[in-house]
């Protein structure tokens, strides 16, 4: 086989891919319902795209099926990633159609459908794992990190050696406390962000481009 | 006619016990047990995969009447030395709560500690 078939094959960048790691990769936006990972996916997509994700609202589980875009070219000078983009509906271990009603004033047909489908999603998502390169792992720097849905998203990850970089979002909430999610997850980049306001997106994006351009073996799960 | 009192079961699951059992096995265990209102403490927790899979089959379980879902906490895993990562020794998840969402509930978690309460009384019927 000639150097020529080769590079017409697509061997050549895939080659090259394999010697100076990843330009072209499947991300996912993962976290619990209500952290922002639509909002985050809109951001991201306006800002390169002009393009959206989907719906954001107070009420979880507004994102009950996963949603991806492809081909989203972000850079950070010098160098790029291309990436297809998967917003993946919110993980939960418990769901309870009442907590729609009694708390987001929702009726009960509306409740227990939201509930019925937001069950769907968190199947979905998971089912995502498999398929993905890296995932932004959006966080609520409101909130106490040590959720199991965090740690086992983490662990997940970690067991696939896939990388894993954490969106420390609502940063400009007043109780937010992004030193309390770095401690917590030492072992991860945490990138302090307002995807509501757009603050320091600049700096996610340039961690983005390094963190997940870089050579690694996946791992089967 | 006298109200029925009914307790929470609270049970301790050895090491033993879950070693026995395959990861579909124990996964089947766990969901049966809290589904019948039960509360457990493993004393050698779910790995990674055992607790996506465990929220997976959580969510094809939940019926919106009866069963809302699981309420989980554990450590992480036991840290493994210089030579057990050199020959590929698999680190071990740790000591792990898991319970009914409608009668235990996380209150807080961090490295040194589980706060949970539990809510008698409160069913999702």
């Amino acid at each position: 086989m000639g150097i020529f078939s080769i590079f017409k094959r697509g061997k050549f960048s895939s080659i090259i891919q394999k010697i100076f790691g990843k330009k072209h990769a499947k991300i996912g936006i993962y976290g619990p319902p209500n952290v922002g990972k639509t909002t985050l996916a809109n951001r991201i997509l306006r800002e390169w795209t002009g393009d959206i994700m989907g719906s954001v609202s107070d009420i979880p589980h507004e994102t009950r099926r996963a949603k991806w875009k492809t081909n989203i070219k972000i850079d950070n000078g010098g160098s790029s990633l291309v990436m297809d983009l998967v917003d993946t509906p919110g993980i939960a271990t418990k769901i309870d159609f009442k907590e729609f009603m009694n708390t987001y004033g929702l009726n009960k047909e509306e409740s227990r459908m939201r509930a019925k489908e937001a069950t769907e999603g968190v199947i979905e998502s998971i089912r995502w794992l498999e398929d993905i390169d890296g995932v932004v792992l959006v966080m609520d720097s409101t909130k106490d990190p040590f959720t199991q849905v965090n740690v086992t998203i983490i662990g997940n990850l970690e067991a696939r050696n896939l990388p894993i970089l954490i969106a420390a979002n609502k940063i400009d909430a007043d109780e937010a406390s992004p030193a309390t999610l770095k401690s917590a997850f030492p072992q991860h980049p945490v990138v302090p962000i307002s995807a509501l306001t757009g603050y320091n997106t600049e700096d996610l994006y340039n961690t983005m481009v390094k963190h997940f351009g870089k050579k690694r073996n996946k791992k089967r799960g | 006619m006298a109200k029925k009192e009914k307790g929470i079961s609270f049970n301790l699951i050895s090491r033993q016990k879950l070693n026995d059992l395959s990861s579909s096995e124990k996964l089947k265990y766990i969901l049966k047990e809290v589904r019948q209102g039960r509360i457990l403490v493993l004393e050698h927790g779910l790995t990674p995969t055992e607790q996506t899979s465990l929220i997976e089959n959580t969510m094809k379980e939940i019926d919106h009447d009866t069963f809302i879902g699981i309420e989980m906490g554990g450590y992480g895993e036991e840290k493994t030395g210089f030579f057990q990562r050199v020959f590929g020794v698999i680190k071990k998840p740790r000591m792990t709560v898991i319970g009914p969402a409608h009668l235990l509930k996380m209150i807080h978690k961090d490295n040194d500690k589980i706060e949970t309460t539990i809510i008698p009384g409160r069913g999702v019927n």
